[in-house]
């Protein structure tokens, strides 16, 4: 179990319980976590569950995949810290986790 | 106006359930056309997920999109649809009883007893880059598509991605543009190697600029663009001089005219069907798959294949009138099976 903190384009935060080997994406749709869209269902075929992860986490997050690079094409305002939630795996070392939304999804 | 095309049944979507309406519509002597924006028929099945597995397909444990596409247009092949692609219905007029008139944007014309509205997330359409006041530009001197390449002749271009359609445009276009810059956020490209080297060639001459970022501002008047903002990924910003802009940041789905062709919808998204036969608010009109809601909907392509199913049943009411309709199985009667071709 990881607690998961979403900060949108507003600053507004909010925090939910993650089950390990769930995906970031999926928790944001269950907890109807405003910003993240997932239109293609965590598939990483579109860009609409773009997120910036925090500062802080980013190296225990890692970087995007080769593939997930590749959609973050259709991403807008990709930053260095860009990833695709539904391309992040939740394990107990993400415990505490903060990610933000961006100002509006691809 | 071009002379109309009469047929039963026009389906609007080309996706896994359009496709098995095909089959549903067939067993019971309906002749259907299909329309779709696609070039391809698949719909996300195509676009979106080709690759990826699918695992809740009744009796199929794993299939792609692409091989659950195929195995459709197998099943059905025995129909033989008419396919209208990269065409996307625009208008639909009631112009009898049942019998409506559908117009697409291209310009087809269809006379049909019944509409099938199998859409799914709406038509995909190009992607809006987040850049304030880009609207007042679309169509005058930003493109999402190229239609005559003589337009772009002489002209100062900017395109922005990393993808093929960016690739294969800024190739194409660089010969008879007086300047084009490519601009992309990393220097990493999707495209197929064999652009990207020859991209990288023209770069190489000073054929073409190559520009790594981001726009993020305009700036023109009348619609006419004069340049663009860039921001670098180190932070810094520049301003590329241009007369048109072409952004190729893939497809997104949009409802799209579906919003004005008098159906109820819910929210303003999705059309609401009763769940007997998934017939719209308008009678002959039909939603099946992913664009029609009701209690309990599950945005499942096995819930669209039973959804067309049963919308065939009422189908059948509107195209033969006069016809009694008898339930059979595929397994044991010889009448659809010889539709099958089986027998």
């Amino acid at each position: 179990m990881a607690k998961i903190t979403y900060i949108d384009f507003a600053g507004q935060s909010r925090t939910v319980e993650a089950e390990n080997g769930s995906t970031v994406m999926e928790n944001a749709i269950k907890n109807s976590i405003p910003g993240i869209e997932a239109e293609c269902g965590g598939a990483c075929a579109c860009a609409t569950c773009h997120v910036y992860i925090d500062e802080d986490w980013r190296e225990k997050v890692g970087g995007p995949s080769p593939m997930e690079e590749d959609m973050l094409d259709f991403g807008f305002d990709v930053r260095p810290n860009s990833r695709l939630s539904c391309q992040i795996k939740v394990t107990d070392a993400l415990d505490g986790l903060v990610v933000r939304t961006p100002e509006r999804q691809a | 106006m071009s002379e109309s095309i009469k047929t039963d049944v026009l389906i609007v979507g080309a996706g896994p359930c359009g496709l098995f309406a095909v089959f549903e519509l067939g067993l019971l002597d309906m002749k259907a056309h299909l329309v779709d924006i696609l070039d391809k028929p698949g719909g996300q099945c195509a676009e979106l997920y080709p690759e990826k597995p699918i695992y809740d397909i009744p009796a199929i444990p794993m299939v792609t999109g692409d091989g659950l596409t195929k195995a459709l247009l197998e099943q059905i092949k025995p129909f033989g649809p008419t396919f209208h692609f990269q065409e996307m219905v625009q208008t639909i007029e009631k112009i009898g009883d049942p019998l409506f008139r559908v117009t697409t944007a291209q310009g087809k014309v269809f006379e049909v007893k019944v509409v099938v509205i199998a859409a799914g997330g709406g038509s995909f359409q190009p992607k809006r880059p987040p850049i304030p006041g880009i609207e007042a530009y679309e169509e005058k001197s930003v493109h999402y598509a190229v239609r005559k390449m003589e337009t772009f002749r002489g002209k100062r271009l900017l395109i922005a991605g990393g993808g093929d359609s960016a690739l294969d445009w800024t190739l194409n276009l660089a010969p008879i543009a007086a300047e084009l810059t490519l601009l992309h956020r990393r220097d990493e490209f999707r495209a197929a190697p064999d652009s990207v080297n020859k991209m990288k060639a023209l770069v190489a001459e000073k054929k073409i600029k190559l520009e790594i970022g981001q726009v993020t501002a305009l700036e023109g008047a009348n619609g006419q663009v004069a340049a663009a903002t860039v921001k670098h990924n180190d932070g810094t910003t520049s301003s590329v001089a241009c007369d048109a802009i072409l952004p190729f940041f893939g497809l997104t789905m949009k409802l799209g005219p579906v919003a004005d062709w008098g159906l109820k919808l819910k929210d303003n998204e999705l059309i609401e069907v009763d769940t007997e036969s998934f017939e719209t608010s308008v009678p002959g009109i039909f939603a099946i798959g992913d664009i029609n809601t009701y209690p309990g909907k599950l945005k499942l392509i096995l819930c669209g294949f039973h959804e067309g199913a049963l919308m065939a049943q009422k189908a059948h009411r509107y195209v033969f009138p006069d016809k009694k309709l008898t339930f059979q199985y595929t397994t044991s009667s010889t009448s659809l099976q010889k539709k099958l071709g089986v027998v």
